[in-house]
C-alpha cells in the first residue's frame, strides 16, 4: 500500500475519533445511525454479494433487534449493552425462519418472504402492546440499566455523553464485525447460512437503534428503511468497503441533501423516496448487476475462493 | 345470518382488489420471470390519475376508461424502457429494479399529491341492498363484481384469443416462439400493458375504501403475493380465485376470531406465504391445464 492510499483511512479515521467531539450531540447521534445502517448494510453485501439474494425486510429484523434490547432492558432490567448478542440471535432465529422455507426454491423468494417480515412486525408490535408498548414505545432513557445515562461513561480519561458513548459503541462494533463479514465471505457458504448472519448483522444494527434514542417504536423504523437499505446495499457493491459506507450516509442524508435542492418541497418524504427509487433504477439500468457481482467488487476485497 | 352474509361481501370486494393485482403479478412473472415489486404502487399512480381526472371535473367512467388505457400505454413504455434492457439478467438485479420502481413511484404520488388520503367521490352508491333480511353493501357488490367481470375478460382474452396464445407461447418458450415468428419482445410488453390495466382498475377500485394516499397497496401487495402464490405465480386462475378466497378468509377471521383484534391481517398473510413456499407453489394448481 502507497503512503497516498494510506492517507484516506487514516485521515478518516482521525475525523472519526474528533468530529463526536466538535460536533453537537445531534449531528454525533445521526453519525451513530450512519454506523448502525453500516452494520445492517454490510449484512446485506454479505447476502447479495455471495449468495444472491436479497432482503427487503432488513428494517425488520433491524425492529426485532431493537424490540429485544429494548424489552429486555425496559421489562427485565438487563444491562443495554448485554443484550446485543440476544439481539443478533433473535433477528438470526427469524432470519433462519424466513430463509427455511423461501431459499430452497429457485428463485428470489427470499425477498418475497422478508418483506412480509417486514410488513408484519407493526401490526404484531400492536398487538402485542403489553410487551412492546404498542404504537408509542417505550422509552427507558435514564434508568439505571442504561450504560450512558448521565455522561457516566468514561473511556480512556474523557467523561462522554450519552451520544457520544454511543456513537463510540456502535463504530467499535461496525469496525468489529467488518473483519467477521470478510472472513465469513471468504469462501463459499450455503446461502441459508449467509441469511442468517445477515439477518443477525441488522439485528445488531438495530440493538444499537434502541441503545442510542434509548427507546423503540415502530415509526422508528418505517418500511421505507427496508428498501432503502436494499437500495444502499446495491450501491454498496460497487466500490469495496466504500461503497457500504456511502450506502449508510446516503440512507441517513439523502433527505437533507434532497431538501438542498432549489424548488424541492423540504418537507415530506417524497422527493427523497422519489430520489432514492430513481437512483436504484438508474444503478442496476446502468451496470447490470450479473456483468459487476464479482468478487473484487465486495466490500472485502481481496477475499480468495 | 345476516352479518355474515355482509362480512363475505365485504370480503369479496377487497378480495376482487387483492385478486386483480395478484392477476397482474401473475401477467409479469410469466413474461419477465420477475416478483414486480411495484405492481401495487403502479395500480396506487393509476389511482391518483383517476381522481385528479375527476377533481377536474370528468365524469367517473371516462375517466376510468382514459386511466385504464392510459395504464396500459404507461406498463407498456415502463417495460421498453426499463425492464426489457435488463431482462435475462440477474434476478436480484430485476427484483431490485422493482423495488427501486415502487420508491420512485410512491416518492412521485407523495411529492405531485401530498402524504394525505384524499377525499374520493365514491363512484358507486353508498346505499344497502336488502337480500334475505341482510343489509349488503351496494359499494362492495360493485366492487366484487367489477373485479369479477375484469377477471373474466383477461381471462378469456389470454385463453381463447390469438394475443393470449402468442403470450403463452412468449412466456413458456420464448426461444421457440420467436422463431416461429411470433413477436416476443412487444408481447412481453403487452403482458406489462394488461398488468398495469388490471392494476389500475384495482386501485381505482380500491381508493373509496382502502383511502386514496400513496401506501394505500403496501401492504395489499403482501395480500396479492400470496393470493398469485396459490397457483405458483402461474396460474392467473388460481391467482383470482385465491384474491378472492383470501379477501374473504381475512374478513371473515377479522370477524368472527376475537384474537386477531382487527390488526393482524398483514402477520396471517406473511404467514401464508411461508407455508405456500413449503407447500411448493406450482405444484398446489396443475400449473398449465388453464394457466396462460
Amino acid at each position: 500500500m502507497t503512503r497516498r492510499m494510506a492517507a484516506l483511512p487514516a485521515a478518516l479515521l482521525v475525523a472519526a475519533v474528533v468530529l463526536p467531539i466538535v460536533l453537537s450531540d445531534y449531528r454525533t447521534g445521526r453519525l451513530a445511525a450512519v454506523g448502525a445502517y453500516f452494520i445492517a448494510i454490510l449484512g446485506l453485501d454479505l447476502l447479495l454479494g455471495r449468495g444472491r439474494q436479497v432482503s427487503l425486510g432488513h428494517g425488520g429484523f433491524m425492529a426485532l433487534g431493537a424490540y429485544t434490547t429494548m424489552i429486555l432492558v425496559a421489562r427485565h432490567g438487563l444491562r443495554d449493552v448485554a443484550t446485543i448478542p440476544v439481539a443478533a440471535c433473535v433477528a438470526g432465529a427469524a432470519g433462519l425462519v424466513v430463509a427455511l422455507p423461501s431459499l430452497r426454491l429457485r428463485g428470489i423468494y427470499f425477498a418475497l418472504a422478508t418483506f412480509g417480515l417486514a410488513v408484519s412486525i407493526p401490526p404484531l408490535a400492536q398487538k402485542f402492546d403489553g410487551l412492546t408498548g404498542g404504537s408509542t414505545g417505550i422509552a427507558f432513557y435514564g434508568s439505571s440499566h442504561e450504560t450512558g445515562s448521565g455522561g457516566s461513561v468514561r473511556l480512556v480519561g474523557l467523561s462522554l455523553s450519552h451520544t457520544q458513548w454511543t456513537y463510540a459503541l456502535t463504530w467499535a462494533i461496525a469496525a468489529a464485525l467488518f473483519p467477521f463479514a470478510w472472513w465469513v465471505a471468504r469462501k463459499r457458504r450455503p446461502t441459508t447460512l449467509l441469511a442468517v448472519a445477515s439477518a443477525a448483522y441488522a439485528g445488531v444494527a438495530g440493538s444499537l437503534v434502541a441503545i442510542d434514542l434509548a427507546f423503540f417504536s415502530p415509526n422508528a423504523i418505517p418500511l421505507e428503511v427496508s428498501l432503502y437499505l436494499a437500495a444502499a446495499a446495491t450501491l454498496g457493491l460497487y466500490g469495496s468497503i466504500w461503497g457500504a459506507l456511502l450506502g449508510a450516509f446516503v440512507v441517513e442524508y439523502l433527505g437533507d441533501l434532497v431538501g438542498q435542492i432549489p424548488r424541492v418541497p423540504a418537507s415530506g418524504p417524497g422527493p427523497t423516496t422519489f430520489v432514492f427509487g430513481a437512483l436504484l433504477v438508474a444503478f442496476v439500468l446502468a451496470r447490470p448487476l450479473v456483468a459487476t457481482i464479482s468478487r473484487r467488487k465486495l466490500p472485502w476485497r481481496g477475499e480468495r475462493s | 345470518m345476516a352479518g355474515f352474509a355482509a362480512h363475505v361481501v365485504t370480503g369479496l370486494a377487497s378480495g376482487g382488489i387483492y385478486a386483480l393485482l395478484a392477476l397482474g403479478l401473475v401477467l409479469t412473472h410469466r413474461s419477465t420471470r420477475t416478483l414486480n415489486f411495484a405492481q401495487g404502487e403502479l395500480a396506487t399512480l393509476s389511482a391518483f390519475v383517476c381522481w385528479a381526472l375527476t377533481a377536474h371535473g370528468w365524469a367517473f367512467w371516462p375517466a376510468f376508461g382514459v386511466t385504464v388505457l392510459l395504464s396500459f400505454g404507461g406498463g407498456f413504455a415502463l417495460h421498453g424502457v426499463v425492464i426489457r434492457p435488463v431482462e435475462g439478467g440477474s434476478p436480484v438485479g430485476v427484483v431490485l429494479l422493482t423495488v427501486g420502481l415502487l420508491l420512485a413511484i410512491n416518492g412521485l404520488d407523495a411529492w405531485i399529491w401530498g402524504a394525505g388520503a384524499k377525499h374520493v367521490h365514491d363512484p358507486f352508491s353508498t346505499a344497502t341492498v336488502h337480500v334475505a333480511g341482510g343489509a349488503l353493501s351496494k359499494q362492495s357488490l360493485w366492487t366484487a363484481g367489477v373485479a369479477l367481470a375484469v377477471s373474466l375478460v383477461v381471462g378469456a382474452l389470454l385463453a381463447r384469443t390469438k394475443l393470449g396464445l402468442g403470450l403463452r407461447a412468449a412466456a413458456t418458450s420464448p426461444v421457440e416462439a420467436r422463431f416461429a415468428g411470433v413477436p416476443v419482445g412487444a408481447l412481453v410488453a403487452t403482458a406489462w400493458g394488461l398488468a398495469a390495466a388490471v392494476g389500475a382498475v384495482a386501485g381505482v377500485l380500491a381508493s373509496p375504501t382502502f383511502g386514496l394516499e400513496p401506501n394505500m397497496m403496501r401492504t395489499v401487495l403482501l395480500y396479492a403475493f400470496a393470493a398469485a402464490l396459490l397457483g405458483g405465480l402461474r396460474s392467473p386462475l388460481a391467482a383470482v380465485v385465491g384474491g378472492f378466497a383470501l379477501g374473504v378468509a381475512l374478513e371473515l377471521l377479522d370477524a368472527y376470531v376475537h384474537w386477531i383484534d382487527g390488526v393482524l391481517r398483514p402477520p396471517v398473510a406473511f404467514a401464508l406465504v411461508l407455508t405456500l413456499l413449503l407447500a411448493r407453489p406450482g405444484r398446489l394448481v396443475g400449473p398449465e391445464r388453464w394457466a396462460a
